[in-house]
């Protein structure tokens, strides 16, 4: 570590994993619950465990995101971080506020949740992804503002390179564009077309930014490559990112009431958007292809070219399938939108967050790299969670189709439930699939304690 | 990538870009607010409907029911429950969860009263009003 402050990252890692931990658990509850219907029942109905799966994935994101900031701040910057402390306190407020929130979740009635967090003032719960009491939502933005406050000052004072201003923006993107979350008419077309400018143009817009950022970092750290080269990559990946994406948003808008013209608008420009994903494969490949040295952490280069790989498929290919306004018309908010989901959000933000992971922890743990030991296990892990993916992906692919098929596209539509049940198969494959995900999940877990000989850092 | 391309005409193209579909957007969005009254009907959002909408909300039916679309996949599309059931069906279904069907889903109890029930119809009453370009595809949603 060149930096002492970057330690203060080892903590947000550390919850990051945690809370993964806690999402795939209550995934596999959901999945079950998929075709056992009572699974649980009352005790954590199917909404509950689906909050908590996508919270918690949200917030282990966020996790992630702030620990390679201040990892990679302080080192792009060349200087300390500018308060460790703030850093520090901002964890334990981060954490505490989140873990509150999941306990009023299975704790309490959701109703009862809202009235007791002063939903009444200000009503923004109850809405996808969104479902946070408002106390959690102001929580957020303080902590976002100490930590941009935090990160921001370091940059000021220090070194100001392409890959630490660009995950700047994309951070004050993520947070300004949650102040969205804010606002919530009661007029449901005007609250989904704002709802929009949370989810997509954090997926789809500044996001990107931050997850192009860390990818970066990272191949100049192991590949050795010239900043100069890595850095024009990454601004022509972002520049295709916002000139696609932002009006890629219309994808969203074809059935929600707004006019008919964003059929054509979300059409061409979302159907642009696996470009810069595209472009993202062909960089990670191509710098590790002209790597000017052999960096002794291979399990970090693995999950970098994953990154690489899965982002292009989950948001590119499962993006593009059912993007168009036409195939979008039977296949909007059916199974496939769920498969596209999770290759997406896996591909490019679990595995990237990974990333910065494998390659930064090592170091704060004052070794170059793990022991070869712990390397096998991590790429084991690898692989085991992403063609377990792969497949969860296929599964619910499948059942997407059947489902399109026998309750839209057809002159004698079964009822939503009866066709749930014909495809049930496919829903207790994923749940098996999820299980070796689980597993992969464990073996990654357990390489951070494979012992062996290691160089210092 | 190519020399004579270089990195400040990446970063130019890329605030650029970025300057420009953002600012196109707003237009956009703005073009949109001014004809959507005509295709959500807002005039005819009672208090019964925002009540509605509140308790929706506060229940989270969003986290198993999609509504025009968007939400989970684990329960019937909402949107257009209303032509699909008629309101008296969709409120003596709420009044008699959960079905206790064994391994079937199951939907909990809400302990609605009659007047709650109404602005949870009004509310689906007014979804399905709103103008969908003609989605979902048939009534089963
Ligand atoms: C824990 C999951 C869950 C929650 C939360 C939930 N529902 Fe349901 N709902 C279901 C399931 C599952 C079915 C289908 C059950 C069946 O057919 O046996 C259903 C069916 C319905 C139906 C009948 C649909 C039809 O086409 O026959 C209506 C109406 C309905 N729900 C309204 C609501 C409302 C309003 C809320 C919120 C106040 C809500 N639900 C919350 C799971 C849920
Ligand atoms: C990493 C980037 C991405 C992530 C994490 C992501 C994630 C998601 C998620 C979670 C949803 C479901 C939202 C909901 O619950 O309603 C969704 C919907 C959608 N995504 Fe993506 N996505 C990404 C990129 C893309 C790209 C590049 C495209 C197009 C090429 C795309 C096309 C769509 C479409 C069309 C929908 C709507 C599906 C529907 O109508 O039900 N996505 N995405
Ligand atoms: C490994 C086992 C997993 C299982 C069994 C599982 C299961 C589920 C289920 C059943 C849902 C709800 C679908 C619905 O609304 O009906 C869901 C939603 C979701 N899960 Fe998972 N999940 C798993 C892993 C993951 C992982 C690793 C990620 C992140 C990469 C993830 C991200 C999401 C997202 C983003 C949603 C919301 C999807 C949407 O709205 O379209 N899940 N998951
Ligand atoms: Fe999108």
């Amino acid at each position: 570590m060149q930096y002492q402050s970057q330690a203060v990252a080892k903590p947000y890692f550390i919850a990051a994993i945690g809370l993964f931990v806690g999402q795939i658990l209550f995934g596999l509850i959901m999945g079950l619950q998929y075709v056992i219907g009572d699974f649980l029942f009352p005790a954590i109905p199917f909404n509950v465990a689906r909050m908590v799966h996508t919270n918690l994935l949200i917030v282990w994101l966020l996790f992630g995101f702030m620990g390679a900031a201040y990892y990679m701040v302080p080192e792009e910057s060349e200087t300390e971080l500018f308060s460790p402390k703030l850093a520090l306190l901002m964890f334990w407020i981060f954490l505490v506020a989140g873990a509150l929130t999941i306990v009023g979740y299975l704790a309490v009635p959701y109703a009862t949740l809202a009235a007791m967090t002063g939903n009444d003032l200000l009503p923004t719960m109850g809405r996808e992804f969104l479902e946070q009491p408002l106390i959690t939502k102001v929580g957020i933005v303080i902590v976002a503002l100490a930590f941009l406050f935090n990160i921001s000052m370091t940059l000021l004072k220090g070194r100001k390179t392409a890959i630490s201003l660009v995950l700047l923006l994309g951070l004050w993107g993520l947070a300004v564009f949650f102040l969205f979350s804010f606002y919530n008419p009661s007029n449901l077309v005007l609250d989904k077309y704002y709802w929009w400018w949370v989810v997509h143009l954090w997926v789809e817009g500044v996001w990107e930014l931050i997850l192009g950022a860390l990818l970066a970092f990272v191949l100049i750290k192991v590949t050795g490559v010239d900043r100069e080269v890595i850095e024009k990559w990454l601004y022509v990946i972002i520049a295709m990112t916002l000139i696609t994406g932002i009006i890629g948003t219309g994808h969203h808008y074809y059935w929600i009431g707004a006019p008919e013209y964003w059929q054509w608008f979300g059409s061409v420009f979302s159907a642009l958007e696996p470009i810069p994903f595209f472009m993202m494969t062909v960089f990670a490949f191509n710098m590790v292809n002209r790597r000017r040295r052999e960096h002794p952490n291979k399990a970090a280069t693995l999950w970098a070219l994953g990154t690489g790989v899965m982002s292009f498929l989950g948001a590119g290919v499962w993006g593009f399938l059912h993007t168009l306004a036409p195939v979008n018309f039977y296949t909007h908010g059916s199974q496939i939108t769920a498969a596209h989901g999770h290759m997406a959000f896996y591909g490019a933000y679990v595995l990237v967050v990974l990333t910065i992971i494998s390659y930064a922890m090592p170091i704060l743990r004052g070794r170059a790299a793990n022991p070869e030991k712990g390397q096998v296990m991590e790429m084991w892990s690898f692989w085991l969670m992403t063609v377990a993916m792969v497949f969860i992906t296929l599964f619910l692919t499948a059942a997407g189709i059947l489902q399109v098929w026998l309750q839209r596209a057809t002159d004698t539509p079964l009822p939503f439930m009866a066709v749930q049940e014909k495809i049930a198969l496919f829903y207790w494959l994923r749940e098996f699939t999820g299980l070796v995900f689980l597993i992969g999940l464990v073996v990654y877990v357990l390489s951070f304690f494979a012992k062996g000989e290691t160089k210092a850092a | 990538m190519s020399e004579t391309f270089t990195k400040s005409m990446a970063r130019n193209m890329f605030y650029g870009g970025a300057t420009f579909f953002f600012l196109l957007f707003l237009a956009l969005t703005f073009d949109t607010q001014g004809a959507l009254p005509k295709r959500d009907h807002r005039e005819n959002i009672t208090p019964e409907v925002v009540r509605g909408k509140h308790l929706w909300e506060t229940r989270n039916c969003i986290g198993c029911h999609t509504l025009l679309g968007e939400g989970a996949y684990f329960a019937p599309e909402l949107g257009n429950v209303y032509p699909r059931r008629g309101p008296e069906f969709i409120k003596a279904w709420i009044k008699a969860q959960p079905t206790h069907t064994p391994g079937r889903r199951q939907m909990p109890q809400f302990n609605f009263t009659e007047e709650q029930l109404n602005d949870l119809v009004a509310f689906l009453k007014w979804t399905s009003e709103i103008n969908t370009s003609n989605w979902p595809p048939n009534i089963e949603g």
